[in-house]
């Protein structure tokens, strides 16, 4: 089977039913799209198809060789994406597993919508679960990439130590 | 007596699986650190931590303790290179494995900083000594005329040597005492206090990064386990015709199960082994296992609930802490007021599952796995295999979260065990199904309190009685009731100026097998505390935040030894870690302040707070909440934390956010019940975990800049977050909800 993986032409030895995110996992080594429940209940094997988020451990792999297939891998060849960049200025991660699908739907959200509203952000990160609890930085590095920074100041949730 | 030792670099070799060159140090650790109520199979020892300077200057210091998101395996390395005065830029941070000479490796109890903060500076200081030695000898000055300073030791009359051209020089000076050692003026701190990003930020932001799930080992297979449904469980049958036809699937095999106590044990199933995930989960489909009953397998949970409320509403327990005359001071009440509260089990669901990879060969073992134990891990493995524990090796991989869960070797053992079977190295991938139905439970709880208050609305006595299934009967099915280390966890250890005090306990015999998760007993205990102090507030027609300052009283530090209780005070000594009730006081105050308190607010809108001493820091948090037609948002969420010095203050405000949040997640969704012995929820549409939808868009963390021995931060703030919400919807709606989670009232 051929897929189109972050650019690149690949053909994979497996059953059609497979869903995409054990072929990313275990025939390509491409680990950087996690499993957390396998019911696309938790976002975090996010990748986009086609440049829409999708749940990787609900897309077969003969649904994914209809279209290109980005991971978080090819969201940018070195990290630049504005979002990772975001991601770092405001120390997101905690224990970071979820984080490569937070990156994967905010991405998604942004090339469909440059400025989305708190609400929009809500309704299109709400699928994507982070047990440490990084949600109000996801959001204020979301807003850094379009809104200033006078109203970043504003959404950053640490006060200054007393 | 010098507690330094130069290591060799073979030695240095063997423990990272690195190549050092130049200067290696390790140094001893506090012994004896064991938290108590929380089992820990290290009782300290040997070498704890590393340092090496190469001679291109890179300095590689050891991170002993495993990161799963704290920020540890920067914080402690920071500390060490402000001691040394390394260029942060120039640090390379290493993994340990497993090895008893680091002392405690078990990363829970919020200690790493507590316990190592003062080793790591004495480590960086002894660096820091040898190299400036290394400089006077070559220089043949006094050592007094040479200081070390970014990366380089400086001469007085102007010369200076990079710290990598004194690495070889330096590993050949005689070691400084302890006692000697000059540790740095913290007003001379260059990264002890300052927000130092994570090592492993870039990589975490582009999926480069390795969690137990993502080790791949040459000819490695995949295994997916069918386990027993209720504790104890055995195989009656099982028919795997089905499961090895399924394409890829190469074998299935038993797991039996080892009599006695759960303990770290595997529980008995049946695994199918495949050449990827996905095969070996369709061939776990395909199994049909019949399982024999246990004693277990009626456990229903919401029965069992009851029967612990009816022996805590019924009468006395056992007595564990007592002051006074509580029952004349009750019957003599203005005022009595008597509640029961009760919380459910919970599941930790760190959202990477439990996975272990194991390679078994004629030498020994090797294990890669997520866990927050690796010394625990390694004897585990080694009993098994029936191996020296030198011969297991065990690789600690970043955790996808652990929360309590990864401080059991459980997972290695299975890999263990069934890489020894097929030959092959092995890794064994827990679903989310299995990560939630066989969890080591966060421990469900009854507790009644009654109070008496006075005319002027004073409490005059305070009767507090739990039932909690214990953790120690996950390791000893005979104990049936919360020990002391428990109890110090919110319940018998409460800071209030009562004349008139008692607490007790009732059995509650487990029947699931219990953990510990985030803040462990604090959690149950603070929201029944934590709630009940407010509705003795509110009978009283007082403001909560006076009347909880009032209730401590006055300034004075807390010993509990006079009252026949064994406080644990989480396995330090109060001369060493008093429990100040002017810091608890403190939070509060500062709390109160930071937000607007009292405010008029429009109906269906209420602000609650509570308070909470836990892992030796006080943390307070307020919620302010709105009741709607039934449906319940929390708008607003502000903590206060004490937690002495702190390290890296960005990622105690991540604590401080992520662990209110994991406070809210419990307080509004979490609950696992059981029937027929058999956890009812499997994933996250019946356990759901907060979404970011359900987390206000206000979240905001205070530090108390303080001085003194730092203490606990991961798990603090999450234990006041609960009783503060449900304290914010009486204030909303005069509704008092005396069980968790809410969302069982409400919809969130």
């Amino acid at each position: 089977m051929k897929l189109t993986i972050n650019g690149k032409q690949t053909e994979i030895d497996a059953e059609p039913d497979m869903p995409l995110l054990w072929a990313l996992r275990d025939l390509l080594g491409l680990r950087g799209t996690k499993y957390g429940c396998g019911k696309g209940l938790c976002g975090a094997c996010t990748v986009h198809l086609d440049g829409q988020p999708r749940r990787s451990c609900q897309l077969t792999v003969a649904d994914a060789a209809k279209g290109k297939v980005t991971t978080i891998e090819g969201l940018s060849a070195d990290g630049s994406h504005p979002l990772q960049q975001a991601w770092r200025e405001f120390n997101v991660p905690q224990c970071g597993y979820c984080q490569s699908g937070q990156l994967m739907s905010a991405s998604a959200l942004l090339a469909n919508n440059s400025s989305p509203s708190d609400e929009e952000i809500n309704s299109a990160m709400a699928g994507n679960l982070c047990r440490c609890g990084t949600y109000p930085r996801i959001r204020t590095a979301i807003k850094s990439t379009f809104t200033d920074a006078a109203a970043i100041a504003q959404a950053v949730t640490r006060e200054d130590t007393v | 007596m010098s507690a330094l030792s130069v290591v060799s670099r073979r030695r240095f070799l063997q423990l990272t699986g690195l190549a050092a060159s130049g200067l290696v140090l390790g140094a001893v650790a506090p012994r004896n650190l064991a938290l108590a109520g929380i089992l820990d199979e290290a009782q300290g020892s040997q070498l704890n931590l590393f340092v090496s300077v190469a001679t291109d200057g890179t300095v590689e210091i050891i991170a002993h303790r495993s990161e799963m998101g704290t920020g540890i395996r920067t914080s402690l390395p920071q500390v060490v290179a402000d001691e040394m005065e390394a260029d942060w830029q120039r640090v390379k941070v290493i993994q340990a494995h497993a090895d008893a000479r680091y002392g405690s490796q078990n990363t829970d109890g919020s200690r790493s900083v507590r316990d190592f903060y003062q080793v790591m500076r004495q480590m960086g200081a002894a660096a820091r000594t040898l190299l400036e030695q290394a400089a006077a000898a070559v220089w043949e000055v006094p050592v007094e005329e040479c200081t070390a300073r970014e990366h380089a030791v400086h001469h007085s009359g102007g010369k200076s040597l990079g710290f990598g051209e004194l690495a070889a020089k330096a590993a050949d000076q005689p070691l400084p005492e302890l006692e000697t050692l000059r540790l740095k003026d913290p007003a001379d701190f260059r990264y002890i206090g300052k927000d130092v990003p994570i090592v492993d930020l870039q990589d975490m932001t582009t999926g480069n990064t390795t969690y137990g799930i993502d080790v791949h080992v040459p000819g490695m297979l995949y295994a997916s386990i069918e386990r027993t449904p209720w504790l104890q469980g055995r195989i009656a049958s099982y028919d795997s015709s089905a499961a090895l036809e399924v394409s890829g699937v190469l074998d299935v095999v038993e797991l039996k199960a080892v009599d006695g106590a759960p303990g770290f044990n595997p529980i008995e199933g049946v695994a199918v082994i495949a050449t990827n995930n996905y095969s070996a989960l369709k061939g776990r489909a395909a199994l049909k296992v019949r399982w024999r009953k246990s004693d277990h397998s009626s456990h229903n949970a919401d029965a069992y609930l009851d029967q612990l409320v009816a022996r805590v509403e019924g009468g006395a327990g056992e007595v564990r802490r007592q002051r006074g005359d509580v029952d004349s001071a009750l019957a003599n009440a203005a005022t009595l007021l008597e509640a029961t509260y009760r919380t459910p089990y919970l599941a930790h669901a760190s959202m990477e599952p439990p996975v272990a990879t194991a390679r078994v060969t004629d030498e020994g073992c090797e294990i890669w796995a997520c866990t927050q134990t690796p010394q625990a891990t390694q004897q585990a493995v080694a009993d098994t295999l029936e191996l020296d524990p030198s011969a297991v090796t065990v690789h600690v991989t970043l955790l996808g979260g652990g929360f309590g869960r990864k401080s059991k070797p459980d997972f290695s053992v299975e890999a263990a065990r069934l890489a020894s079977h097929v030959g092959k190295p092995v890794q064994v991938v827990w679903s989310r199904e299995d990560d939630i139905r066989h969890d080591y439970f966060h421990s469900c709880s009854a507790q009644h309190f009654k109070a008496a208050l006075d005319e002027a609305g004073t409490v005059t006595a305070w009767l507090g009685r739990e039932a909690s299934p214990p953790i120690a009967a996950t390791f000893d099915t005979s104990v049936r009731r919360n020990g002391a280390g428990g109890l110090s966890q919110s319940f018998a250890s409460v800071p209030f100026a009562v004349p008139n005090l008692r607490m007790e306990s009732h059995e509650a015999p487990a029947h699931v097998r219990i953990g510990w998760l985030r803040a462990v007993y604090n959690v149950p205990f603070a929201f029944g505390v934590g709630s009940f102090v407010d509705e003795l507030a509110h009978a009283a027609g007082r403001d909560p935040a006076e009347f909880w300052l009032q209730l401590i009283g006055e300034d004075r530090l807390l010993d509990f030894s006079a009252e026949g209780f064994e406080y644990s005070n989480y396995g330090r000594s109060l001369a060493e870690y008093p429990f100040a009730t002017a810091r608890t006081k403190g939070v509060i105050r500062e709390l109160v302040a930071s937000i607007p308190w009292g405010e008029e607010l429009p109906e269906g809108q209420g602000w609650g707070l509570s308070v909470a001493n836990s892992f030796l820091s006080d943390v307070a948090v307020a919620s302010k909440v709105e009741v709607r037609d039934g449906r319940l948002r929390v708008l607003e969420l502000h903590g206060v934390i004490d937690a002495g010095r702190v390290i890296n203050p960005d990622r105690v405000h991540a604590q401080m956010e992520g662990g209110m949040i994991f406070g809210l997640s419990l307080a509004l969704n979490g609950e696992i019940t059981f029937d027929g012995g058999e956890a009812q929820q499997s994933n996250f549409h019946d356990y759901p975990i907060a979404r970011m939808d359900q987390v206000p868009g206000v979240i905001r963390s205070h530090i108390i800049k303080s001085d003194a021995a730092p203490t606990g931060v991961g798990e603090p703030p999450t234990p006041p977050t609960a009783p503060a919400i449900a304290n914010a919807v009486f204030a909303a709606t005069g509704k008092r909800i005396r069980e968790l989670p809410l969302g069982k009232h409400f919809n969130v």
